[in-house]
């Protein structure tokens, strides 16, 4: 018998700190999985966030930087500017990415800064224990919004592959989900075009991946699944929104 | 022939692994904890086992290894 | 050698360019845009990468990311600016990285003004950051000061995996002097037992983190640092000593007050007044051996500062109270004259 699926290469042989069911075991693997593939992963720099996958820098078998909180497309914009033949990706969740450092992810995207961002959005601060995060939707409970997410009082979420496609920078911005084995599988193809893209000096790529966190949300497991299939898809559609190759070539 | 292995000192029972079996052969049982205190996930009919490795591909914690 | 007419602030980023920065990350700010705009002149001619950030924040996060792959890389700024690059030069600490920053003073606290100041004295040699660390601070006091600090200042950044920070002032930002600059060769520290810049497979993976979740390890990595901070102050400390021998009252001023200090200085000789004068060119470590050196034969200290008294806390520790020092300011962006200076010195007692 031959092997068919087992850990990557790039993945450091330990057993992760997430929780039971939570996904971002999920979506570093495909990143490492795109690695392997690629057989990159000794000229790639991965930068990682605060906040849940703050200690990636112990699975990502590649070299890493722990960036501040928000911060990771900046750390990356120096690393990448520095190194242009080396691939540099971030790896950073909702309230990294979409609050703290929107700034950051806005002027990265905009400079067409070549590198790969991978975006969890699950819809909480999972660190801190549940808070309300930028891409919370609206009714939905957390620590801060105790009675549900009230848009007169706390806004409304942002979506992020919506905004960042309207930038002349974003080369790619792609949403996808990790729910189900044809959703992981898309998942893994956009990776790796991301990847390919950054090889190709085409700029800025985002793979948004909706992600659970059933610790937070108070649901087992396969419940968390069922309300990012639910809840999640509808409010923040899975697509591509935007490709410069589908728009017929370079920038 | 095919034949999936859950690695059970990775596995934290959280189960997704058994919604993703086409041929509902992966479970968790309820005699077995590992070292962490988890009931870890197990083939229930390897005879049955397609290798196709949708188990292991939405196991968050690489937990699975497939052969065929 | 060949002299120059330059401003400090291009000064200062030649001086960069020359002694192997490969990088430069920053904000418009007053008054050390001259700085960003020669960069992004000469940069890109010299192979390296010029790049003007969102924001300050954003710059310093880039010398973060570039530093980690074991490159020099500099930004620059005034004083919010640097409130804004604090955040950024604490991870930098925590991660043991080199960098070089500039702080080209202005007058604060808040948007405060654009005159010069040396109200971040505390800033830069106390706080600047969160947690338990320090950075080189090098105080220059001429234009050919600022190209010669900023040399040395990556060079020391290099060898003790730290930031370093130049701490000038608007005045000398502004003013213009004949430089010249040395012939440089780049310091070649090796960095490729840490540098985050792949491993081509041939070692393990590098991590750059200032992330301790055990307080033990944590303070056993910030205790390493501390370790590293006393060889710093015993071998890093540098100071002028002008006219100090026979002082019977010791002036002590940095940067560009040293410059108007001097003149008072002098101007009390030549009235008989027993002057002196201690210049810090290194502000942390804070150069204690030098002051009490210097101090010796003073009845008093007078500490002028652009600022409502800054450094006369570390003269007061270093010289452990023996002496009175008194204080003599301006802030807000007000400069001392030496005719003011000169009265002061009077008035505390070279006068009868």
């Amino acid at each position: 018998m031959a092997v068919v699926f087992e850990r990557p290469k790039s993945f450091c042989d330990v057993t992760l700190h997430y929780c039971p069911g939570c996904t971002h075991g999920i979506v570093h693997r495909l990143v490492c999985e795109v690695m392997d593939d690629m057989g990159i992963e000794g000229d790639t720099i991965g930068i990682c966030p605060v906040g849940c996958s703050v200690m990636a820098y112990d699975y990502f078998n590649c070299d890493m930087i722990e960036a501040p909180h928000g911060r990771a497309p900046a750390v990356a914009t120096g690393v990448k500017r520095t190194n242009p033949d080396k691939f540099v990706f971030t790896y950073q969740g909702d309230g990294d990415l979409a609050a703290i450092g929107t700034a950051e992810t806005v002027h990265a995207a905009t400079r067409g800064e070549n590198i790969v961002v991978i975006f969890i959005n699950n819809t909480i601060y999972g660190m801190t224990g549940g808070q309300m995060a930028p891409t919370t939707i609206p009714g939905q409970v957390t620590q801060t919004t105790p009675f549900g997410r009230d848009p007169e009082l706390a806004g409304y979420p942002v979506r992020v592959c919506e905004m960042l496609s309207t930038l002349t920078g974003t080369a790619l911005a792609q949403r996808v989900a990790v729910d189900s084995v044809p959703h992981i599988r898309e998942a893994k193809k956009a990776i790796r075009k991301a990847f390919e893209n950054q090889k190709n000096k085409k700029g800025f790529s985002i793979v948004e991946v909706l992600s659970t966190c059933p610790t937070n949300w108070g649901l087992s497991p396969l419940e968390a699944i069922k309300r990012l299939q639910d809840e999640m898809i509808p409010y923040y559609p899975l697509g591509v929104y935007k490709d410069i190759d589908a728009e017929g070539g370079d920038k | 022939m095919a034949k999936m292995t859950v690695i059970t000192e990775r596995c934290k029972g959280c189960g997704l692994c058994t919604s993703a079996c086409p041929k509902n052969i992966v479970s968790l049982q309820k005699e077995k904890r590992n070292k962490k205190g988890y009931f870890f996930a197990v083939c229930t009919d390897e005879s049955a086992c397609i290798g196709c490795a949708m188990c292991a591909m939405m196991c968050p914690d690489c937990a699975i290894t497939v052969e065929k | 050698m060949e002299r120059n007419l330059m401003k400090g602030n291009e000064a200062l980023a030649e001086a960069a360019i020359r002694a192997g920065c490969k990088c430069f990350f920053g904000y418009p700010i007053t008054p050390q845009t001259e700085l960003a705009a020669y960069m992004a002149k000469r940069m890109h001619k010299a192979g390296g990468v010029f790049l003007q950030a969102e924001s300050e924040i954003a710059a310093i996060n880039m010398v973060l990311g570039a530093a980690s792959t074991g490159v020099r890389a500099m930004t620059s700024s005034s004083s919010p600016g640097i409130s804004l690059k604090s955040e950024g030069i604490s991870y930098l600490a925590g991660s043991d990285l080199p960098a070089v920053i500039i702080n080209v003073q202005r007058g604060g606290p808040g948007l405060g003004g654009i005159q010069p100041s040396q109200a971040d004295y505390f800033q830069a040699t106390k706080a600047l950051g969160h947690g338990d660390f320090h950075v080189l601070v090098f105080a220059p006091a001429s234009v050919q000061e600022m190209v010669d600090f900023v040399v040395k200042a990556f060079d020391k950044a290099d060898q003790y995996r730290m930031p370093a920070m130049i701490l000038a002032d608007g005045l000398l930002g502004q003013m213009m002097e004949p430089v010249s600059f040395p012939e440089i060769t780049p310091c070649a520290h090796d960095k490729s037992s840490w540098a985050a810049d792949g491993h081509k497979f041939k070692r393990e993976h590098h991590i750059i983190n200032s992330l301790y979740l055990s307080p033990d390890q944590l303070q056993s990595s910030v205790m390493d640092r501390f370790e590293r901070y006393e060889k710093i102050k015993a071998e890093e400390t540098d100071a002028e000593l002008y006219l100090t021998d026979d002082c019977d009252i010791l002036l002590c001023a940095f940067g560009a007050t040293a410059r108007v200090v001097r003149s008072a200085v002098n101007d009390a000789r030549a009235l008989g007044i027993k002057a002196g004068l201690f210049r810090p060119r290194t502000l942390w470590p804070f150069p204690v051996k030098e002051i009490n050196q210097a101090a010796q034969s003073a009845k008093k200290l007078l500490s002028v500062e652009m600022s409502m008294g800054q450094m006369i806390d570390d003269i007061k520790l270093a010289i452990n109270c023996s002496k009175p020092v008194e204080f003599f300011g301006r802030t807000g962006g007000v400069i001392p004259t030496p005719a003011e200076v000169l009265a002061e010195i009077k008035r505390i007692g070279g006068a009868e």
